[in-house]
C-alpha cells in the first residue's frame, strides 16, 4: 500500500500528543486518558502494518492491546477512587506519600 | 481517490479531537473530545479493511472505557458542574462538527464501496481474523482472560470499603444461637 507512511505519521503524532498530555497535565484521570490514547495510537500502527503486509496477526494483537487497556482502566480507576477516599483530591501534586 | 481524501479528513479530525482533549481544562469535555477522536479512528480502521477492530474500537474504547472514566468523574464529583446553566448551543458546535465529519466519512466510504462492490479484495476478513485468533493464538486468549480476572479481583480489592469492621462485637455472637433455638 502506497500510503503506509501517512498512517504511521498519524499514529506517531497521536502517540506524541498522548505523551505530552501525560507529562503536562496534573489531573490523574486525564493522564490515564492520555495513556489510553497512546495505546490506541499503537493499535493504528498494528492495523496499518497488518494491511500493508497482508498478515492478520496485527489485528489479533489489537484485541490483546484493547484487553490490556480495559484491565488497566479498571485497576487504575479503582486506585484513583481509593486515593480520592484518602486525600479528597486527584491532583498528582498531592501524591507525595512516598517522598522523603 | 476518495478513500485517500477521507483518510486525510479523518486523520485531521482525530488529531484535532486529541489536541483539544489534552488542552481542555474540564475533564468531562476532554473525555467527550477523546470519544470523538476515537470514532474517527474507528472509521480509519474500517478504511484499513479491519471492520472487527473498528467495531471493537467503538464498543470497548468509546463504549466501555470512556464511559468508565466518565462514571468515575461524575461519582467523585470532580468536574466543575456550574449548576443551573444549561449548555449553550455554541458549546455543542465543535463536538457536532467533528462527529458529523466522522459520520459523513463513514457514509461516503460505504456508498463508494457499494458502487464498486466487485473490487472488494478481502471478502470475509472477520472469519479469517476469528480463525487466526482462536486457532493459532488460543493460549494467548486464555492468558488474556486470566489477566482480566486478575484485574477484576484487584479492582474489587481496591474498591472495598475503606474502614471494614475489624473487631466483631461479642454480644451478637452469643445472642444469635438463642434466636435459633426459639425458632
Amino acid at each position: 500500500m502506497e500510503n503506509l507512511n501517512s498512517y504511521l505519521i498519524v499514529s506517531a503524532i497521536l502517540f506524541a500528543i498522548g505523551t505530552i498530555g501525560v507529562l503536562t497535565r496534573k489531573n490523574v484521570i486525564v493522564m490515564f486518558m492520555c495513556i489510553e490514547l497512546m495505546l490506541n495510537a499503537v493499535n493504528l500502527t498494528f492495523v496499518a502494518f497488518s494491511r500493508h503486509l497482508g498478515n492478520l496477526d496485527g489485528q489479533v494483537f489489537v484485541f490483546f492491546i484493547m484487553t490490556v487497556a480495559a484491565a488497566e482502566a479498571a485497576v487504575g480507576l479503582a486506585l484513583i477512587i481509593a486515593f480520592f477516599n484518602n486525600k479528597e483530591s486527584i491532583d498528582v501534586e498531592d501524591v507525595n506519600l512516598m517522598k522523603w | 481517490m476518495i478513500e485517500q481524501t477521507i483518510f486525510y479528513i479523518l486523520a485531521a479530525v482525530a488529531l484535532a479531537g486529541t489536541l483539544l482533549a489534552i488542552t481542555e481544562k474540564h475533564p468531562v469535555h476532554a473525555i467527550m473530545y477523546l470519544v470523538t477522536s476515537l470514532f474517527s479512528m474507528a472509521v480509519i480502521f474500517y478504511l484499513l479493511m479491519a471492520p472487527l477492530v473498528a467495531v471493537f474500537e467503538v464498543i470497548l474504547y468509546a463504549g466501555a472505557i470512556m464511559v468508565l472514566f466518565l462514571f468515575v468523574i461524575m461519582m467523585l464529583d470532580l468536574g466543575h458542574p456550574e449548576k443551573g446553566i444549561s449548555p449553550h448551543w455554541k458549546e455543542w458546535l465543535p463536538a457536532l462538527l467533528l462527529s458529523g465529519i466522522s459520520i459523513t466519512s463513514l457514509a461516503a466510504i460505504i456508498v463508494s464501496r457499494h458502487a464498486t462492490v466487485s473490487v472488494c479484495p478481502a471478502a470475509q476478513p472477520i472469519r479469517e481474523v476469528a480463525r487466526r485468533l482462536f486457532q493459532e493464538h488460543g493460549m494467548a486468549v486464555e492468558l488474556v482472560s486470566l489477566q482480566l480476572l486478575f484485574a477484576l479481583v484487584g479492582a474489587l480489592y481496591l474498591g472495598k470499603a475503606p474502614s471494614p469492621p475489624t473487631t466483631l462485637p461479642e454480644k451478637e455472637v452469643v445472642k444469635s444461637p438463642g434466636e435459633g433455638v426459639t425458632l
